[in-house]
């Protein structure tokens, strides 16, 4: 899990996928998670207009971060993020609007999504565009991802479905938990992956102390 | 008069902003932890909803739609909400002291907390008018309020208690939030 890459580029979006994923280890923009992950098609054009719109504001920031003047960071960073989403909100009403429909005012409110204004403070301020770039890319995928894990677990056995396609009838063996895609499953299954993550994450780095005092024994 | 009783208790409880609209999780999970300042967070979204909720209301009305600026809402709306908790800040230091002490820090969170922004851009999507908005506002404030206080009264309650190591933290939060939203959904049985 801890692993390092020689190339920076590749190690940015790998540290955003995940050494910090925004959703199972930093824990930030939980609004969305819950919310739009009740179908997996739901889940992946929540993440990728939010990825668009990171990448996007990340490069731009970074390029502006010796022009804009310390004390009004915040709101500049607001407007550039909100002019994107606003382009971002545009596209996706013409092009997809079936999609639009479902996310709803989720995809204005990307604008106060921590993860995005996060980044601009933590990192996009401080490097350069290209590895701005990267990290806005490893982010994205990395939220992304999190989202069609929860949304696919939520939408298999909460509605026998994935992406819209029926993966098994209801039978007297095992019917749908209804629960799962109604609100309450949101939380329930945040709650469960989370806790699985921190299960690993505690085996794995129980196993690296295993073999770095064995090194230090043969050595 | 009883549409409007149908919209606060609409927001409030039927269509509760953090249980059913995962609108301000960010606050919900972080500043739960202990009852004053679950009530301190509470009463400032209060505070901010309701006046954000008018002040949007106003400039949709009378500037936005006019204007035929309607598609600018999203950062219009942005900025009034930041300017506004400036604003009610440096109120509240100047003129109510005791209650900018009680609120101080949580008044900046709430610029990015999405409940706000989330009902203004509701209101607009709803076509509700100014007074219908403030209520709207209130009720969804409110909402918010009941479920922060709620969630801190049971994480108090579970601190003492044994669980699994991989639940500690943000795990166990979701499993109470997950089971007060189900407890909401009693609500749903309201005929109104």
């Amino acid at each position: 899990m801890n692993k390092h890459f020689e190339n920076p580029f590749i190690d940015t979006i790998y540290n955003g996928i995940v050494r910090e994923n925004p959703t199972f280890v930093m824990v930030i923009g939980m609004c969305p998670v819950l919310a739009v992950t009740t179908t997996a098609s739901n889940a992946i054009g929540m993440g990728l207009s939010t990825t668009a719109v990171l990448i996007l504001s990340n490069m731009i920031i970074a390029a502006l971060r010796h022009i804009i003047p310390d004390g009004v960071r915040m709101p500049a960073y607001i407007v550039i993020v909100a002019t994107f989403v606003t382009v971002c909100d545009f596209l996706m009403e013409a092009y997809t609007p079936e999609l639009y429909q479902s996310l709803g005012v989720y995809i204005p409110l990307i604008v106060v999504n921590c993860i995005i204004l996060g980044r601009a403070e933590a990192y996009a301020n401080k490097n350069t565009v290209y590895l701005s770039c990267a990290d806005g890319i490893g982010m994205g995928i990395g939220f992304t991802i999190a989202l069609l894990i929860i949304s696919s677990v939520r939408e298999i056995l909460g509605a026998g479905e994935w992406f819209g396609n029926p993966i098994y009838t209801a039978s007297d063996f095992f019917a749908p938990i209804e629960i799962l895609i109604k609100s309450p499953g949101a939380f329930l299954v945040l709650a469960v992956l989370i806790a699985a993550k921190n299960k690993w994450k505690w085996v794995s780095d129980k196993k690296m102390e295993e073999d770095a005092k064995k090194a230090i024994r043969e050595s | 008069m009883q549409g409007l009783i149908i919209i606060i208790i609409t927001a409030a409880l039927l269509d509760n902003v953090v249980l059913s609209q995962f609108l301000g999780i960010c606050s919900f999970l972080g500043v739960s932890t202990k009852t004053e300042v679950a009530l301190g967070m509470g009463g400032a979204v209060v505070f901010v909803i309701t006046i954000a909720s008018a002040v949007a209301s106003l400039l949709y009305d009378f500037v936005l739609a006019p204007l035929s600026l309607g598609y600018l809402d999203t950062i219009v709306f942005i900025l009034v909400i930041a300017a506004l908790v400036q604003v009610v800040e440096m109120f509240f230091k100047k003129s109510i002291p005791s209650l900018y002490n009680a609120l101080g820090i949580y008044l900046p969170l709430i610029t990015t907390n999405c409940a706000v922004l989330g009902v203004a851009l509701n209101n607009v999507t709803y076509g509700y008018n100014f007074i219908e908005s403030v209520l709207c506002g209130l009720g969804t404030a409110v909402g918010y309020l009941v479920a922060i206080v709620m969630l801190a009264a049971i994480r108090e309650r579970c601190e003492g208690c044994e669980y699994l190591e991989s639940f500690k933290g943000v795990p166990m939060v979701c499993i109470c939030a997950a089971l007060m939203s189900i407890a909401f959904f009693g609500f749903s049985g309201l005929n109104i």
